[in-house]
C-alpha cells in the first residue's frame, strides 16, 4: 500500500520548551489522509502544547510541522489550514448560530448567497438543518458540539484538531457523542486530531492513537497494538485496567514478584537482565478467579488469594483478590457467559498465561 | 415563624441605608429642583406656576449654546476617553500576566488619591504660560517666547479625560476579563486578522463595558464643574457654570433650577440615543458590566 500524496500533517522532531521546562521533547509523527488520530497523555505530558503548535499559537524550540508536505512553520494562525474545536467550544456568544459558521467565510470573503448555502449544506450535514437563526445560548451541550465542528469543517481544513471537547459533556452524552464524532468524521473524510486524557474516548473513536508522557511519545499505534502489545510500562499501565505487580527478573521471562510467587511472562521493551527489578502487568480480564481444588493446569502462572468483593458493573463486572500480603488484585468476573458463584471471603486462585502477563524492565 | 421575621427585619436593615440614601439624596432634591423649576416669581414673595422659566431659558441662545456646547464637548471627551481607555484596558485584561493586573489597575487609581481641585492644579502648572511645558519649548528652542496652553478646549479636554478615563477602563477590563482567551484565539483560526478579530468578536464581547462606561463618562464629564472652570477659564464655558451663576452669583434659584432640569433631561436623551444607536439597553449593560 504504497500513498503518493504527503501525509495531512506531518511533525519532525518537533520541540518546545518553556524556560527549564521542556514541554514537548523531539516528537516525530505522520498522519496519513482522512484518518482519525488521537493523542493521549495524562494532564500535563504537553498534548496540548504540541496541539497549539500545530494550530500556530505556539512557536516550536525547533523542528518542523507539515500540512499536506508544506511547511507551515513562521506561518501566522490565520493563514494555516488547520482548523480547531477548543476544549469550551469557543462558540462567539455574541453571534447567532449562522453568524458562528458564516465568520470563518467572510473572513475570507465569500459571498452572501455562497455563504448561506455552504451554511445551510453543513447544517445538514451534522444533522441540524434549520437552526440557522437559534441563539448559541438555546442549543444543548451536542449540539453547542456539532456547531463548533460545523464551524471548522464548512472551511474544508486540512486537518481539523480537536481538544477535548467532551471533557464538559455528562457522561451519557459524553458516551454518544463519542459514536457521533467518529461518523462526522467518517462523513467529511478529513484528518481529525483528537487530544484527550480519557482512554476509552481515544480507544474508540481512532485509527491510530499516540500516547504521550512527559513530552514524547511512548508509543504510536492502533488502539488493539496499545491495548494488547504495549511497548512501555506507561502504555501498559494508561491504557486500560491493569494490575501491576513489582518484582525482579529471573531470566527466560521468569519472575519473582516480591510477595514470593515466581511466575512466567512475555517480556516486552527489551529483555531484563536476570536480578534486575521489573513491572509485570496482567489485565483484568485476562486473569480467571476459581476455588483452589479446581485448578490443577500447571502451565498457568497462578497466585493464590481470599475474594474480598464484588464490584458489579454490567459487562465489565469486577471482583477483587486480596492476596497474602494485602494487595488487592481486580479480575475480570464473573467471566462472560460462566455461573461460577463465589463468595466473599472464599479462597481462590487466579490463574493467566504468560502471554498475558507483560514484563517490562523498571526505569531509573 | 421566628425566623422568617428575622429574616424579614434583616432584609429591611440592609435595604434601610440604600432606601434613604435614594429618598434623601436623589428623590427629594430632585423632587425639590423640579418645583422650583416651575415656580415663578412675579413679585417680591409672589410666585405662580408655569412654564416661564423654561421660555426664558430657550429664548436666551447663551444658555442653550452653552448646554449644546457642553454636550458636544462630553461627547469629544467620551469618544477620546474610549479610544485611550480601551488599549489600557484591553492590556490589563488581556495581554498582561495575572499578578500584574492588581498593580496595573492601582497605577490606573492612583491620581484618584489626590482631589480634583488638586489634579487641575496640576495641570496649570504644566500648561501655564510660565508653566513646565512652556518652558521646556522655551529650553529647546521650538518657540520663541512664551506660550499659553491653558484657557481653552483643548486644556479642558485633556483636563477631562486625565480625571475619567479611570471610569472607562474598570468596565471595560472586567467585561474583557470574564472573556475566554480561546475566543480571540478561535477568532484567529478561523481565517481572521487581527482587524477582523478586534472588529467582530473582541468589541462586541466588550459592547457592554464600553456602552457602562461610556454613560459613566459622559455623565461625569457633563456634570463636572472643576476642571473647566480652572482650565477653561472664560474662553471654554461649561454648562454647569451657568447653574452655580443662577444659584450662587444671581440667587435666582428658580432659574438655576430649571437649569439643572435640562440638563439632566438633555444628558438622559443624548444617552438614551446613545444606547438606541449602539443597539444596547441598560439592563443588560447594567448587569454585565
Amino acid at each position: 500500500m504504497t500513498d503518493s500524496r504527503p501525509p495531512d500533517l506531518e511533525c519532525v522532531k518537533l520541540t518546545k520548551r518553556f524556560g527549564a521546562f521542556t514541554a514537548v521533547d523531539d516528537v516525530s509523527f505522520e498522519i496519513p489522509s482522512g484518518s482519525f488520530f488521537s493523542i493521549l497523555g495524562p494532564s500535563g505530558c504537553g498534548k496540548t502544547t504540541l496541539m497549539r503548535m500545530i494550530a500556530g499559537f505556539e512557536e516550536p524550540a525547533s523542528g518542523d510541522i507539515r500540512i499536506k508536505g508544506k511547511s507551515v512553520i513562521g506561518t501566522p494562525p490565520n493563514r494555516r489550514n488547520v482548523k480547531m474545536v477548543f476544549q469550551h467550544l469557543a462558540l462567539f456568544p455574541m453571534m447567532n448560530v449562522a453568524e458562528n459558521i458564516a465568520y470563518g467565510l467572510r473572513c475570507r470573503g465569500a459571498d452572501k448567497a455562497e455563504i448561506t448555502r455552504r451554511v445551510g449544506d453543513v447544517l445538514a450535514r451534522i444533522g441540524l438543518p434549520g437552526v440557522e437563526t437559534k441563539e448559541i445560548h438555546q442549543l444543548s451541550g451536542g449540539q453547542k458540539q456539532r456547531i463548533a465542528i460545523a464551524r471548522c469543517m464548512v472551511l474544508e481544513p486540512d486537518v481539523l484538531l480537536l481538544d477535548e471537547p467532551l471533557g464538559a459533556l455528562d457522561l451519557k452524552l459524553r458516551e454518544r457523542m463519542k459514536i457521533e464524532l467518529k461518523l462526522l468524521q467518517h462523513q467529511f473524510d478529513t484528518t481529525f486530531v483528537y487530544i484527550t486524557h480519557d482512554q476509552s474516548e481515544a480507544l474508540v473513536m481512532s485509527d491510530r492513537v499516540a500516547v504521550m508522557n512527559a513530552g514524547r511519545f511512548e508509543q504510536v499505534g492502533t488502539p488493539q497494538e496499545l491495548y494488547h502489545a504495549p511497548a512501555t510500562a506507561f502504555v501498559a499501565g494508561f491504557v486500560g485496567d491493569s494490575n501491576r505487580f513489582a518484582g525482579r527478573a529471573a531470566g527466560d521471562g521468569a519472575v519473582t514478584l516480591e510477595t514470593g510467587e515466581r511466575i512466567t511472562a512475555a517480556p516486552r521493551g527489551g529483555a531484563a537482565a536476570t536480578g534486575a527489578a521489573v513491572d509485570v502487568f496482567v489485565r483484568p480480564d485476562a486473569i480467571a478467579a476459581r476455588r483452589p481444588a479446581e485448578v490443577a493446569d500447571e502451565a498457568f502462572n497462578r497466585i493464590d488469594g481470599v475474594l474480598d468483593s464484588h464490584l458489579f458493573n454490567g459487562a465489565q463486572s469486577r471482583a477483587l483478590v486480596r492476596t497474602g500480603d494485602g494487595r488487592m488484585i481486580e479480575v475480570g468476573y464473573p467471566r462472560p457467559g460462566s455461573s461460577e458463584n463465589l463468595s466473599p471471603g472464599e479462597a481462590v486462585a487466579l490463574t493467566f498465561t504468560a502471554a498475558d502477563t507483560l514484563l517490562f524492565p523498571r526505569k531509573g | 415563624m421566628v425566623q422568617k421575621e428575622a429574616r424579614r427585619l434583616a432584609l429591611f436593615l440592609l435595604l434601610a441605608p440604600f432606601a434613604m440614601w435614594i429618598l434623601l439624596l436623589i428623590v427629594l432634591p430632585h423632587l425639590g429642583i423640579g418645583y422650583l423649576s416651575i415656580r415663578e416669581k412675579i413679585g417680591p414673595r409672589v410666585y405662580e406656576f408655569g412654564p416661564g422659566n423654561y421660555i426664558d431659558f430657550l429664548s436666551e441662545p447663551i444658555y442653550w449654546n452653552t448646554l449644546l456646547r457642553t454636550a458636544w464637548m462630553s461627547v469629544l471627551v467620551t469618544v477620546l476617553t474610549l479610544f485611550i481607555g480601551f488599549p489600557v484596558a484591553y492590556y490589563i485584561a488581556k495581554v498582561a500576566r495575572r499578578r500584574s493586573r492588581a498593580g496595573l489597575f492601582l497605577l490606573c487609581l492612583i491620581p484618584l488619591w489626590v482631589s480634583d481641585l488638586v489634579r487641575a492644579f496640576g495641570w496649570i502648572v504644566l500648561l501655564r504660560e510660565t508653566g513646565v511645558v512652556s518652558g521646556f519649548l522655551q529650553w529647546a528652542g521650538l518657540v520663541s517666547g512664551p506660550v499659553e496652553f491653558l484657557y481653552n478646549d483643548a486644556a479642558v479636554i485633556i483636563g477631562l479625560i486625565y480625571t475619567v478615563v479611570l471610569f472607562m477602563i474598570v468596565p471595560i477590563a472586567s467585561t474583557l476579563d470574564g472573556m475566554d482567551d480561546a475566543l480571540i484565539e478561535a477568532g484567529y483560526n478561523l481565517g481572521g486578522s487581527r482587524w477582523t478579530v478586534l472588529r467582530r468578536i473582541v468589541i462586541p464581547y466588550a459592547m457592554p463595558g464600553i456602552v457602562a462606561g461610556c454613560i459613566v463618562v459622559f455623565m461625569l464629564t457633563a456634570g463636572s464643574y472643576l476642571t473647566p472652570i480652572l482650565l477653561g477659564g472664560k474662553n471654554s464655558m461649561w454648562f454647569t457654570e451657568q447653574i452655580y451663576d443662577q444659584f450662587i452669583t444671581r440667587y435666582n434659584w428658580e432659574s438655576g433650577a430649571t437649569f439643572g432640569v435640562v440638563l439632566l433631561a438633555f444628558t438622559s436623551a443624548v444617552v438614551w440615543l446613545g444606547l438606541k444607536l449602539s443597539g444596547q439597553n441598560l439592563a443588560s449593560t447594567v448587569a454585565k458590566g
